[in-house]
């Protein structure tokens, strides 16, 4: 698929001194959800503000559908819908009207058939009349996403759509966000939760300090980095591993009942069989054997580690 | 150009008029319905005539300018502040649109507010004392440049402030006195030579001036100098703006 963003080596540094991103350079795909997962102060805000004109960039270029976001803003931002983080929302006005404004200030003719279409969407047509302050915090989210869509953009942005949102509501936002995807429009969503980014990306951009660590489809990016965990159950107990069987990534549980192995699924050999025969050797019974795929959360808190 | 856009946000501001329309509108006219019976029903009756008008009729344009002023300035700088403070002001900034277009929507917006304030007062006044238009051309044309003028000044105020304190500030401490030893009340030629001296370096004074002699033919300077005046301060203000804009002061890190 064509890339319609791209971001070029693109830095900005505050006039505190204060380097919050630090050469980013970033495709993102057309049709795609794209998570850009980073701890607190990653540069994540910084870098969807900086696409969407909110901070100038110090150096480097960025391109919304080839228009460049400084030298033709009008052509990059009217393609762009953007969700901050906060919730800033003008509490006075009612739905219908600020999502209306939403859709002018983006330079679109006034279009009640769009409107109504977002609003039933994001189940807030019953709503329509309500002045903002009137909804709950969930639905005020929502409005941010409606005004956000009001001029029907190709890219939607959403920086932390669910901060501080209880679980019900997440999932509530993911389903949102998964509908969006299916009518085509490209998404990109910064967390700090990988259980957000594992459920919904299709690809996944760690950043940390500024800089992109990697960018990843989010399948092959378990898969490559991802090691197993094989555990295996004793019969009884063992004070610990017989000598004979010592190897790498070969531990004993804590109370001695279990054997864990950690191994690398993309390695030529494994080396599974060979344990499970060397247990059997070593006089042990098994009782139980289990694997497990080490998550997103793992690969990430490696990765951060590893660059800081 | 997105017309959309100017339309969006002069739409929205004229709807917060309309949501707050006791504060907005007949706030204005009750103050002024307040200052014709004070000053020109109580004490007018025991002035004489200022330059041969009745002291009630020749405290009208500086009546009319004394609300023009502080709303042009209140309104505009209540609304580009106000987003400032709650943050929606992301979209603004987000959105395809450019500088002059937002102060196309804002300044429009707060420059038909006071437009219509003043004339409300201006038929207000009708009721209450003899008005008489000498030019009527003049007269829109300085209540037009004043409106706008001073609500880009608002706009001004309203990207430099930093809290509602300060957002107060100006109107409060430097429109409001200014306005009063403008010669809204009194003529000039009443005050003596050294303060007459010191009030020409009050802007305000031309506008008044100017305005009264729109409906009077009465001066205290002349009438040329007021126009010039008044173009003057709206080049200074849209200079303001502009280097705002430019240098993304206090708007866009």
């Amino acid at each position: 698929m064509p890339d319609i963003v791209v971001v070029d080596d693109l830095s900005k540094t505050y006039p505190n001194g204060h380097s919050a991103l630090a050469g980013v350079s970033l495709a993102i795909r057309e049709g795609e959800i794209l998570a850009l997962l980073g701890p607190n102060g990653a540069g994540k805000s910084t870098l969807i503000s900086t696409i969407c004109g909110i901070v100038t960039a110090t150096s480097g270029t960025v391109t919304v559908g080839g228009h460049d976001t400084r030298t033709a803003f009008r052509a990059a931002r009217s393609l762009i819908g953007l969700v901050p983080q906060e919730l800033t929302i003008e509490p006075f006005e009612t739905v219908r009207a600020t999502v209306e404004f939403s859709r002018g200030l983006f330079g679109k003719p006034p279009a009640p058939a769009v409107v109504e279409r977002v609003l039933r969407d994001l189940s807030l047509w019953d709503r329509r009349d309500s002045q903002i302050r009137t909804l709950s915090g969930g639905m005020k989210r929502r409005v941010m996403i409606a005004k956000a869509l009001a001029h029907e953009p190709r890219i939607l942005f959403l920086d932390e759509p669910t901060a501080g949102v209880d679980v019900e509501l997440r999932r509530d936002m993911w389903a949102v966000v998964r509908r969006l995807a299916d009518t085509g429009v490209t998404i990109i969503l910064t967390t700090h939760y990988i259980e957000e980014a594992e459920a919904i990306a299709e690809r996944v951009g760690v950043i940390a300090k500024g800089r992109i660590l990697l960018v990843e489809d989010k399948d092959q990016l378990m898969q490559k980095l991802g090691q197993k965990e094989l555990r295996v159950e004793l019969q009884t107990a063992v004070p610990a591993l017989p000598a004979e069987i010592a190897r790498e990534g070969l531990s004993l549980s804590e109370d001695g009942g279990t054997v864990i192995y950690v191994y690398d699924r993309r390695g030529e050999r494994t080396g599974i069989t060979r344990l499970l025969s060397d247990l059997a050797a070593a006089g042990l019974t098994l009782r139980d054997i289990s694997t497990r795929q080490s998550s997103l959360e793992d690969i990430f808190v490696d990765l951060v580690k590893e660059n800081t | 150009m997105n017309w959309y856009a100017v339309r969006a946000i002069y739409r929205y501001e004229m709807a917060r008029t309309a949501r707050t329309l006791t504060q907005s509108v007949i706030s204005p006219v009750l103050s002024t319905v307040l200052y014709f019976v004070v000053f020109g029903a109580a004490i007018g009756q025991r002035i004489d005539q200022v330059e041969g008008i009745d002291y009630g009729s020749f405290i009208v344009p500086g009546l009319i300018m004394l609300s023009l002023l502080t709303q042009a300035v209140s309104n505009a700088s209540f609304g580009i502040f106000f987003p400032k403070f709650v943050g929606t002001i992301y979209e603004l900034l987000s959105a395809p649109v450019s500088h002059w277009e937002i102060v196309l929507g804002y300044v429009g917006a707060a420059a038909t507010k006071a437009l219509v304030i003043g004339v409300i007062i201006l038929a207000t006044a009708g009721l209450f004392v003899e008005l008489r238009i000498a030019h009527p051309f003049a007269m829109i044309a300085f209540l037009l440049l004043t409106c706008i003028t001073f609500a880009l000044l608002g706009f001004v105020i309203g990207i430099v402030a930093g809290n509602f304190e300060q957002l107060q500030l100006v109107p409060l401490l430097i429109i409001t006195p200014m306005v009063f030893l403008g010669g809204s009340f009194y003529s000039i030629s009443m005050l003596p030579p050294f303060w007459q001296t010191v009030t020409l370096f009050n802007p305000v004074v031309y506008l008044i001036s100017g305005f009264r002699w729109s409906f009077y033919e009465v001066a205290d300077v002349n009438v040329a100098v007021s126009f010039g005046m008044i173009l003057l301060f709206l080049a200074l203000c849209i200079t303001a703006i502009w280097w705002i804009f430019r240098t993304g002061y206090k708007i866009r890190s």
